[in-house]
């Protein structure tokens, strides 16, 4: 097992050190040149050129990718040689010239929401899709199958952005039920904040409750074809620990698997639910960085997701192994 | 069901007229048609057929493994004293593993690939004894060393996949003897496994069976294994019960033509390699749509001695031709023992 973490652990860092090269060549050295997007339109070539400097864009590429990777570990000063240096701190992901202010500052104000959106909606889809997917696999054949697996695909087909203007348009405006969204963090106000995210967080989920229903169903149906589930009926153990202890403990392994890197999908932020709902979190910002072409920011935001999928999949391998001993010992 | 204790069998597990039907989208699959069949303690019972004679089916129904939302089971079995098919599931599901235990033909998947190989075993005992957990260890390191597991108490810590098949098959056989079942079902036990291996587990089976007085139902292809341990065997074919006799008799005085052929379909190594296998020609009836007549019917070869066409239009009945010996043929029993004496005496005295 030790051996395993520890080459896991490995290609973790081999995966991110290939990551930051190619974060850094597609948005430092594509054609579209960085400096020129640094001023509005009253630029002349001399503000560019001088500006080239500020940012240390005339030098070597090489040097360019050393003092990005560097400026993540020890932080970073640009054009330190004028009298009003930038100064971007330790885990420096880059400077927005567009918002004037650090890279870094402007995810992890984004991140809180983002991350309660997708843990909410994970909560909320895990829970649903599973049991759900159960429940129509025990009732396999028969009219709970049938209805879980119309609901599946009514789910299915519903896409974010209509479901969301839907809840809007009957729950917020029609009915009233709920005032319109504005995030509050949920240790200043926890009502606001609930308030806020249940909208959010059904529609983030739909699409998810579908699919983990349809995979858990299928997944458990497909153990329960499985000889050693036969064994354990065999043996003469109740139905009921047949089904949990043997077919549900081999059936719902893969779905942890799923689930993690689904989850961290999420945690890259919600383009769609974001903007929907106005939730100031990172998929609205990688949208506005898009929109506003500010490259610093994009190139933050991309590889701060890209390093959170790479994570999660390490987390999800690491869990995988502790669950089955065959990759553990084998 | 038990309104009359005068009836109680003497063998201790007698299935009378089973049948199992599965209702499919494509019609009703007749897996097993009337099968009648009885093994009493210490001994051992072969049932033997190709791939889809519904010999696996008969064991699952005796076990109570067919789910009987998917299937109908008529008929009775008799388990010592108790009949199982009318009883309610969760009482047939109490015995299982305690008065009957089932090893499947593949020991890869038939153990828990996530649980350790002692959790499995002390689970099994755990159903139906109380005993403690300790004590519940010391039987599974017991039951481990009894199948002839090297190193039982390190080997029971051990993951199915850490041991290799015919291992695998010993946990499997410690498992199902952990509660000492008095009817032990083996479906095609060595099928998975090295032919070195094969021996060793037929063998384990018949010394653990001596050992408690075991009655012991061996489902297999395999003729070799039959001849040595068998001491009654059912030819089953189409779902069908074609054959029963002592195995001796079965061996020496076959009189379906079925039986006959899979006599002769054992690679005869004294033979020129050309005419070392006799194959039955054609292929298995489906279960879905049974021929009206005999069973075996399509693929016999003698069924043209038989007057009237019978064959194709009448299923025969299962005859007792001598006291304990029992063929469903149409054919005149003079005639059926003279083919069999034709055929087997070429394979006797070989080429000339």
């Amino acid at each position: 097992m030790a051996g395993y973490v520890v080459r896991r652990v490995l290609q973790m860092f081999l995966l991110m050190f290939l990551l930051s090269i190619v974060v850094f060549f597609l948005f430092n050295l594509l054609p579209g040149d960085p400096a020129r997007l640094t001023c509005g339109k009253a630029c002349t070539p001399e503000i560019i050129e001088a500006n080239r400097h500020r940012l240390g864009l005339d030098e070597p590429p090489l040097t360019q990718y050393v003092k990005f990777v560097s400026a993540i570990f020890v932080g970073r000063t640009f054009s330190p040689d004028s009298p009003a240096p930038i100064i971007c701190d330790a885990p420096c992901l880059g400077y927005s010239f567009n918002r004037h202010e650090q890279v870094m500052t402007l995810i992890t104000q984004a991140a809180p929401v983002t991350f309660w959106l997708a843990i909410g909606a994970f909560i909320l889809w895990i829970t649903a899709g599973i049991s759900l997917g159960i429940f129509a696999a025990l009732n396999h054949g028969r009219w709970p199958d049938r209805l879980v697996m119309t609901i599946s695909l009514i789910g299915y087909s519903l896409p974010a952005f209509f479901l969301g203007l839907l809840l809007i348009f009957f729950v917020i405006i029609k009915w009233q039920m709920l005032p319109f969204p504005a995030y509050v963090s949920p240790f200043d106000n926890p009502v606001q904040f609930l308030q806020t995210m249940i909208l959010p967080w059904i529609v983030l989920a739909t699409l998810n409750t579908a699919f983990y229903m349809r995979l858990t169903r299928n997944q458990v149906l497909e153990t329960f074809g499985d000889d050693y589930v036969r064994t354990a009926r065999a043996k003469g153990l109740p139905e009921r620990t047949v089904v949990v202890k043997h077919a549900l403990r081999a059936g719902l392994t893969p779905i942890v698997t799923a689930a993690g890197l689904d989850l961290a999908v999420l945690l890259g932020g919600a383009i769609i639910s974001e903007n929907i709902f106005s939730l100031p979190g990172l998929g609205a910002l990688a949208v506005n960085s898009v929109t506003d072409s500010d490259l610093p920011l994009i190139a933050g935001i991309t590889l701060v997701t890209a390093s959170i999928i790479i994570v999660a999949n390490l987390v999800v391998d690491l869990l995988y192994a502790v669950v089955d001993p065959r990759v553990r010992l084998g | 069901m038990r309104q009359d204790v005068s009836r109680k069998p003497e063998p201790y597990l007698s299935v009378s007229d089973l049948v199992v039907r599965f209702p499919t989208e494509d019609g009703i699959v007749h897996a097993v048609e009337g099968v009648s069949l009885s093994v009493a303690r210490g001994k051992t019972l072969a049932i033997v057929g190709e791939s889809g004679s519904g010999k696996s089916v008969t064991a699952q129904a005796i076990m109570g493994l067919i789910d009987r939302k998917a299937a109908s089971v008529s008929g009775e079995v008799w388990l010592d004293d108790e009949e199982l098919v009318a009883m309610p599931d969760d009482a047939v599901r109490r015995l299982r593993g305690l008065k009957m235990a089932m090893i499947f033909q593949d020991p890869m998947s038939s153990l828990h690939p996530f649980y350790r190989v002692g959790a499995q075993l002390i689970e099994a005992a755990l159903v139906h004894q109380s005993l403690s957990k300790s004590d519940a260890r010391s039987l599974a390191i017991e039951m481990l060393r009894r199948v002839g597991i090297p190193g039982p108490e390190r080997r029971v810590d051990d993951y199915p996949h850490q041991l290799s098949g015919g291992m695998r098959q010993r946990v499997m056989i410690a498992m199902a003897l952990i509660n000492s079942p008095a009817l032990l079902i083996a479906d095609e036990p060595t099928t998975a496994l090295d032919v070195t291996v094969q021996a060793q587990i037929i063998e384990l089976i018949a010394t653990l069976q001596a050992a408690s007085d075991t009655a012991v139902i061996l489902i297999t292809h395999d003729l070799g294994i039959v001849a040595d341990v068998a001491d009654d065997v059912v030819v089953m074919y189409g779902g069908r019960l074609v054959e029963a006799a002592p195995t001796q008799r079965l061996y020496y005085h076959p009189e379906m033509p079925y039986t006959l052929g899979l006599l002769t379909s054992v690679p005869r190594m004294d033979r020129e390699r050309a005419d070392r296998l006799d194959p039955i020609p054609g292929n298995p009836p489906s279960a879905i749509n049974l021929p009206a007549g005999c069973v075996f019917f399509p693929r016999c070869t003698y069924s043209d001695r038989v007057p009237d066409g019978a064959c194709a239009s009448r299923n025969p009945d299962l005859i007792a031709t001598e006291p304990g010996h029992l063929v469903r043929c149409h054919l005149p029993s003079e005639e059926r023992r003279q083919i069999a004496n034709n055929v087997l005496g070429s394979l006797v005295g070989g080429p000339g």
